[in-house]
């Protein structure tokens, strides 16, 4: 009848300048009509060599690069080089230190799933929930300046402790906020839980069986959101985790949708784990030294050094030489928001890192992108690259 | 897991495949296993599939650079157990030609693991279906994360107003890159003999 019109596939560029596309992605889709064939991200366009300076600088030093990693959660990452550190010298961080750390970490992974959870709804057509969840968000960053003096990139977390213990005045603002925070969280949820556009877009797409999760490296909600009950807070506890009672949410069928409940359900442990390290705080346990004594590891404090040659001295020696780690090499890994950040460290001994080997969640998730989006739809790619929580700080390192 | 029972564990990997896995280490609470290179396929499979391992989840792959040796690299990888809820680090040798069998058959997250160790440290991958660089940029020569690559590259690029296109220039330093030595340790210098202590062993 009429002759076969010439069929073929269609390659697009999306990114890097995409605004769904969460950053410097650049991926080239093959489509056939509306249907994604291949996709190939090109990735490191954000590439810094944050490895490679580490290997330069002393073990202090390398603390501020974390921060720039997964820029939205950034005390998380910091937290996963201190343990790698801290594992090697053989240190304990005292209790109120470890309370500190964990109340900081909670507030990263608030940061991180309002970012993740409000712009990945933004990708599927929502405008209102990121100007709902920014609002908190900012509130969070004063916290972090509070504490550290920085809105994101604190480098707070030293080895051996925390740089500074918490003003009395601000952990009862941080309790205050603990306690309105559900209330936005559920605000927040009727916006997008029951919403039918939302569901459509997300509702069993990009599906992932545990069994590939496993294989591909997942981690974090990614494994959740496919039925796995592992989160490495519970199963590989860390600093005072194992007495902190919280739930870990996990979802059955694997997709998106199952993959945002578990976001907003783990931002209300994540208030409830804040409202315990607070009370514990307060405890008179809870009071003390936020880092160890050792001034060969953390730097004695500026008053001592104005009173006491050692101290001075001390100081002096730790901002110049740093300190010498013992040799070895370890696998630190935190449970970071977007899943394991994890840190293998190898030292030579020195002043500085042989080898820091950055193993950041959101490179194992986004490599699966292929695997995740063939067969679905153009639309579908943003819905599924907004719910695989990705940072290009940290995939590009 | 406590350290005996990661050692039983090592010994049973150990004892399961000879030939392939060579020896194995508890150091820092965390198991190593020495791997053959070119059977490190038999062996990711193997602690997959055993029901006595299950390491199901793929971790990290990376490499590390010791240029003093004749195999320079270690390539290191680490998989995860959630049944036994325990870790392991595999750890084979390769030098700048050395085929390393891929595991991507095994792990598919490999992958960009793999792909990120061939671009920064130059490891040879073989087969892998798509062994392109990976974070560096395209056209990028050299393997950056090598210790005998220098911190500042060799190439800076700017956009050249003149030419409208960003343009590849040597790398020009305003000021030379500072190293410090830190040679003295923090205990205190172990000095040769100072002027003047030649005279305390002088008997009279």
């Amino acid at each position: 009848m009429t002759e076969q019109p010439n069929v073929r596939n269609f390659t697009i560029n999306f990114g890097p300048q995409h605004p769904a596309a969460h950053g410097v992605l650049r991926l080239v889709l093959e489509l056939d009509g509306e249907v994604v064939e291949r996709v190939d991200p090109h990735i490191g366009l954000l590439h810094r060599g944050t490895e490679k300076l580490i290997e330069q600088k002393t073990y202090l030093q390398a603390i501020p690069y974390f921060d720039r990693l997964d820029y939205v959660a950034p005390m998380n990452q910091e937290h996963a080089f201190c343990l790698a550190a801290e594992k090697l010298l053989g240190v304990t961080v005292p209790r109120r230190g470890q309370l500190i750390r964990v109340l900081y970490s909670e507030i990263g992974r608030i940061l991180s799933h309002l970012l993740n959870i409000t712009t990945q709804a933004m990708d599927v057509g929502a405008l209102t929930p990121p100007l709902w969840g920014f609002e908190e968000r900012e509130k969070l960053m004063v916290f972090y300046e509070r504490a550290s003096g920085s809105r994101m990139h604190a480098a707070f977390f030293r080895i051996g402790g925390v740089h500074q213990d918490l003003p009395p005045k601000l952990i009862n603002d941080i309790d205050a906020w603990c306690d309105a925070f559900p209330q936005v969280l559920d605000d927040l949820e009727t916006l997008l839980t029951g919403n039918r556009i939302f569901k459509q877009r997300n509702v069993d797409i990009g599906v992932v069986s545990l069994e590939d999760a496993w294989k591909w490296g997942f981690s974090g909600v990614m494994v959740r959101g496919s039925g796995a009950a592992w989160d490495l807070r519970k199963s590989q506890p860390y600093e005072c985790y194992a007495e902190m009672d919280f739930d870990v949410p996990i979802g059955k069928n694997g997709d998106c949708y199952d993959r945002y409940c578990i976001r907003v359900e783990e931002m209300r442990q994540s208030t409830k784990i804040m409202k315990q390290c607070i009370a514990k705080m307060r405890a008179p346990d809870g009071q003390g030294a936020v880092a160890v004594e050792d001034n060969k590891i953390f730097p004695p404090r500026r008053g001592e050094m104005k009173r006491s040659m050692e101290s001075l001295i001390h100081h002096f020696k730790l901002y110049t030489e740093g300190f010498r780690v013992p040799e070895g090499e370890v696998y630190a890994a935190v449970e970071a928001p977007k899943g394991e950040f994890g840190v293998y460290l190898v030292s030579d001994g020195s002043n500085k890192p042989y080898k820091c080997k950055i193993r950041a969640p959101g490179f194992a998730h986004l490599q699966a992108m292929d695997f995740m989006c063939r067969g679905h739809l153009l639309a579908d790619v943003s819905a599924i690259l907004g719910s695989l929580d990705i940072v290009f700080g940290e995939v590009d390192r | 897991m406590d350290d005996v029972r990661l050692d039983t564990l090592g010994q049973t990997i150990v004892g399961a495949l000879p030939g392939a896995a060579l020896a194995h280490e508890v150091a820092f609470g965390q198991l190593t296993i020495a791997v053959e290179t070119s059977k490190i396929v038999e062996v990711a499979q193997f602690l997959r599939d055993d029901p006595r391992c299950r390491f199901v989840n793929f971790t990290d792959a990376t490499a590390v650079d010791y240029p003093g040796r004749e195999k320079r690299f270690d390539v290191v990888y680490h998989l995860m157990s959630p049944t036994l809820n325990t870790r392991i680090r595999l750890k084979g040798l390769a030098s700048e030609t050395t085929q390393v069998p891929s595991i991507i058959s095994v792990f598919p997250g490999a992958d960009w693991f793999e792909r990120e160790a061939y671009d920064l440290y130059g490891v040879i991958f073989v087969g892998h279906p798509d062994m392109r660089r990976l974070l560096t940029d395209y056209g990028f020569d050299g393997h950056p994360l090598r210790k005998d690559f220098p911190l500042t590259g060799f190439v800076e690029v700017r956009y050249d107003d003149q030419e409208k296109r960003v343009v590849y220039e040597p790398v020009r330093l305003n000021q030379e890159f500072r190293k410090f030595d830190f040679l003295s340790p923090w205990e205190g210098a172990d000095y040769p003999v100072l002027p003047g202590d030649e005279k305390a062993e002088v008997k009279p």
